[in-house]
């Protein structure tokens, strides 16, 4: 795989090899040939991550394997819908290969993925038809043979008699197809006498084909992520430290963010609240935002995305965001004004209009990536202000001195997530792991305060 | 081994060594000394034949072979004092010969062939891709007389008998079966271990390039015996049927039981002995019944022979009765299979590089030569009249200075198979 910027926006992703499979079910051995936008890049990962996570939240609850397929199933379709039916496909090759790259640097992260790749390849096989599952094999070259009717009669008896003697029941004998394979392929039935063999072949019914084909898969994934490694590292890894590596290691870490479309709390920010809200919760990004909005009285697009987004998943309602944003441009530009040029935006955010999308707000790795130009606001402060604009910002939060060294260390070490963290604790003197998500931010910063609201009331009242 | 004459022996330089008449158990040990060894390997090692099968074909005679392989091949040698030396390998056939006929080695074993020459092997290490590995082994079992020691009344330990023999025979037979029509290996080589078992060397290509977890998978699936001196019941079969493979086993096993495991070994005949058998009857109310029995008839006119016989159709007749559950019934194979079936050391057939001793090898303790042994007419193969060094120095003697070349022709009759020409050439 190659990748090549076009534009910071666009990754142009090239394939050594060539050829599409007929099946719906890849086995991921080629690269595709796609020029990839950076969000989708992003994206396409990230709803492969969640099939990929609720598999393993599936089997670890120890779920029966048919409730495991059909929940597995169900969020394949959900996550990995695209707007153009052919472009699934792509889809689900291009996020594979990204969250190979993602998992492809330590032995844990290897195996994780490789496991659950495996569940999720055995998963959509065994749901293909039989016909479809021969194309497969032998569109890929596997050595397994369906065995003909004749051969099929020369060995029936055996057949039912290894059925009978590993308490599988004679009766599965006459229905089932039975593939011939190298006996390789099998060890663990070979070893437990499971299976009958012959000549050096083992003869298993189709249930057991989905097996060594997954196993296949699984040796082939192996060692791919090997030769990844070692690819990426020694080609890429350097020039692509500021674009794609972040997106990367955010991945790898596997938070899904909480979608903060709703906020958490249920209960809806008034405007009055705002003001204090964004002064001790916000995160600077927001904050930063919402004091240069009162300043300037006007934001450009970017800010607007980026705070008003936040609005909505911390709880602000439409009317009072309209209300808000109205009230923000007012001394600069009258209301009809407004409501021709800059409503239809904020209704649009919250779903009213044209496509009725209801946009989540933008996560940690989302900001950092973007590229605020001049006169923009927006974007991740610790990774776009200037040192000395970050230290005075972070004065302006009022932190302690300590504090603020502590942050300006992370922020040198480009550790822009662990930096807002170090941030939230100077600003609340409780401990914060890192920051993924503004929203997050947000709703820990409230949760910590209600608390010591409560603690202050109940040493009130014993007093 | 039985040679109480006088044996004369010309050495090269014509000194006569005299070998006087002397006790059974000396005699044994007088039969193996660094001088006989010697001329042995001076003589009669096939040293042309080992060469050409370890070199499957790549005997740098043709374009496409690959000339390194022998080099690779790990051997180790054990001398005299137990010296034991490992990571040895030789560059061609000369090179082989000259180093054992030098060092004289009392033990051969033969190794893995590794993917860099054994003695180079540490300085091709170091790297997480470079690491001195096997390549290709042949499959190996290793059948051991004292792994029988619980059902062998003749002998024990590391004696062996003609009663007691047909064990090995039952093991050949269902083992060379199992891997040439289960597995569809072809080229199996069949040696006799020098003193109290067999060794079974698969060399197909497809077999010597199996994994670990491969050769474990089928040592398992040829496993039926399980356990210690602490467990009871060491054979347990489960399910409404036998695997195919262990059908198959079974009419093996039955009629070797049958024929000369139960009279051998009288297994019926004392209580001592029965009491052992019906340990394996999962029905009190049988057991108990042929208790009776059978304490009533030891003042019976039988012949000793027919004791163990017809107790053993008493029994049979009570397990197959139809008024039984069908566990009991199952306890019928379950006890001819635990008197019978091949006992396989795991761990020898488990690992690429565990190394087995080379065919053609003289035993130290017994002064026998490995012999190869032919499967298909493994029943008249006789252990105790195998030749011993003694007995080939003997023939040398008698044969003047031909040079050995039909004592040797002897020994390799012994092994028909040995002496095909390997198709797995290039391979």
């Amino acid at each position: 795989m190659e990748f090549r910027s076009k534009s910071s926006s666009v990754v142009a992703v090239k394939a050594y090899g060539g050829g599409a499979g007929k099946s719906k079910v890849s086995m991921y051995l080629v690269a595709p040939e796609a020029d990839v936008a950076i969000e989708d890049f992003e994206q396409y990962a990230l709803d492969r991550l969640h099939v990929l996570i609720a598999i393993e939240e599936n089997r670890s609850r120890g779920k029966r394997a048919e409730d495991v397929e059909a929940a597995v199933m169900d969020l394949w379709r959900k996550h990995m819908r695209t707007v153009q039916s052919d472009d699934l496909l792509q889809k689900d090759v291009i996020s594979h290969f990204v969250l190979r790259l993602v998992h492809c640097r330590t032995e844990e992260l290897r195996r994780w993925f490789l496991e659950m790749e495996t569940a999720l390849f055995r998963i959509r096989f065994r749901m293909e038809s039989p016909e479809l599952q021969k194309a497969f094999i032998e569109e890929h070259k596997l050595p397994y043979k369906i065995i003909s009717a004749a051969e099929f009669d020369g060995m029936k008896e055996k057949l039912a008699q290894v059925m009978r003697a590993s308490g599988q029941g004679a009766g599965l004998v006459g229905e089932t197809a039975f593939y011939k394979v190298p006996f390789e392929e099998v060890l663990d039935l070979v070893a437990t006498r499971k299976v009958y063999i012959h000549q050096g072949h083992a003869y298993v019914p189709r249930e057991q084909l989905v097996t060594i084909v997954a196993n296949h898969f699984r040796s082939m994934l192996s060692q791919a992520l090997v030769l990844t490694n070692r690819n990426w590292t020694a080609m890429f890894a350097a020039q692509e430290e500021d674009r794609l590596t972040p997106i990367l290691e955010a991945l790898s870490k596997r938070y899904l963010a909480p979608d903060y479309s709703k906020s958490a709390s249920g209960s809806a920010v008034t405007l009055q609240e705002l003001d204090g809200l964004a002064m001790r919760s916000f995160p600077l990004c927001m904050r930063h935002l919402y004091l240069k909005l009162q300043e300037d009285r006007h934001l450009r697009h970017g800010g607007r995305q980026q705070l008003g987004l936040f609005l909505k998943g911390i709880g602000l309602k439409l009317d009072d965001a309209l209300a808000f944003w109205r009230g923000a441009f007012a001394p600069r530009m009258p209301a009809e004004k407004f409501d021709k040029e800059y409503a239809y935006n904020v209704r649009h955010n919250y779903g009213k209009e044209g496509k009725r999308t209801d946009y989540t707000p933008y996560s940690c790795m989302y900001i950092i990536m973007s590229s605020p130009g001049v006169g923009d606001h927006h974007g991740c402060p610790y990774r776009h202000f200037s040192p000395e604009n970050l230290h005075a910002a972070l004065s302006g939060m009022r932190l302690s001195p300590k504090s603020i060294d502590e942050v300006m260390e992370k922020t040198r070490g480009r550790h822009y997530q662990l930096a807002c963290a170090a941030t939230f604790e100077g600003a609340h003197s409780c401990q914060c792991d890192g920051i993924n998500h503004p929203n997050q931010y947000f709703e820990q910063s409230r949760k910590f305060l209600k608390e010591q609201a409560e603690k202050a009331t109940e040493m009130e009242t014993d007093s | 081994m039985g040679a109480d004459t006088e044996d004369h022996m010309e050495v090269e330089d014509h000194k006569e060594v005299k070998v006087e008449a002397v006790p059974e158990s000396r005699l044994v040990y007088d039969g193996f000394s660094p001088d006989y060894l010697r001329i042995y390997y001076g003589r009669l090692f096939p040293y042309a034949e080992m060469y050409k099968w370890l070199s499957y074909g790549h005997d740098g005679k043709h374009p496409g072979c690959d000339a390194s392989i022998m080099g690779r091949r790990e051997f180790s040698f054990t001398l005299e004092h137990d010296i034991y030396i490992r990571y040895l390998s030789f560059h061609d056939v000369s090179e082989m010969e000259a180093t054992i006929k030098s060092k004289c080695p009392h033990k051969i074993d033969i190794g893995a062939l590794y993917n860099v020459e054994p003695a180079k092997r540490t300085a091709y290490a170091g790297g997480s891709d470079r690491v001195f590995a096997p390549v290709e082994r042949e499959l190996v079992f290793d059948i051991d007389m004292t792994d029988y020691d619980d059902i062998r009344t003749c002998c024990s330990g590391a004696d062996i008998c003609l009663k007691c023999w047909p064990l090995m025979n039952i093991a050949i037979k269902i083992l060379d079966t199992v891997l040439r029509e289960d597995f569809g290996f072809e080229h199996l080589l069949w040696v006799y271990s020098g003193r109290r078992g067999v060794h079974c060397w698969v060399c197909d290509a497809r077999a010597r390039r199996l994994s670990n977890e491969a050769r474990s998978a089928i040592t398992r699936y040829l496993t039926l015996y399980k356990g210690n001196e602490n467990t009871t019941k060491k054979v347990s079969l489960t399910g409404p049927a036998l695997h195919p493979a262990l059908s198959r086993a079974y009419e093996i096993c039955r009629t070797y039981f049958e024929e000369h495991i139960l009279p051998n070994q009288e297994l019926l005949n004392s209580e001592g002995h029965f009491e052992k058998v019906l340990e394996l009857v999962p029905d009190e109310s049988v057991r108990a019944q042929m208790r009776d029995r059978w304490q009533d008839n030891r003042r019976a006119s039988v012949a000793k022979d027919g004791i163990s016989a017809s107790r053993w159709k008493q029994l049979k007749q009570a397990l197959e009765s139809k008024k039984v559950t069908p566990s009991v019934r199952r306890s019928l194979e379950e006890i001819i299979f635990s008197y019978t079936y091949p006992r396989i050391d795991i761990e020898v057939s488990k690992h690429m590089n565990h190394l087995l001793k080379a065919p053609f090898c003289i035993h130290p303790k017994t002064g026998r030569v490995c012999v190869p042994i032919d499967p298909q007419d493994c029943d008249n193969f006789d252990p105790t009249n195998v030749p011993t060094l003694a007995q080939l120095l003997n023939e040398l003697n008698a044969e003047g200075v031909k040079g050995g070349s039909e004592c040797r022709g002897n020994l390799l009759l012994h092994s028909p198979a040995f002496c095909l020409p390997w198709p797995d050439c290039l391979a």
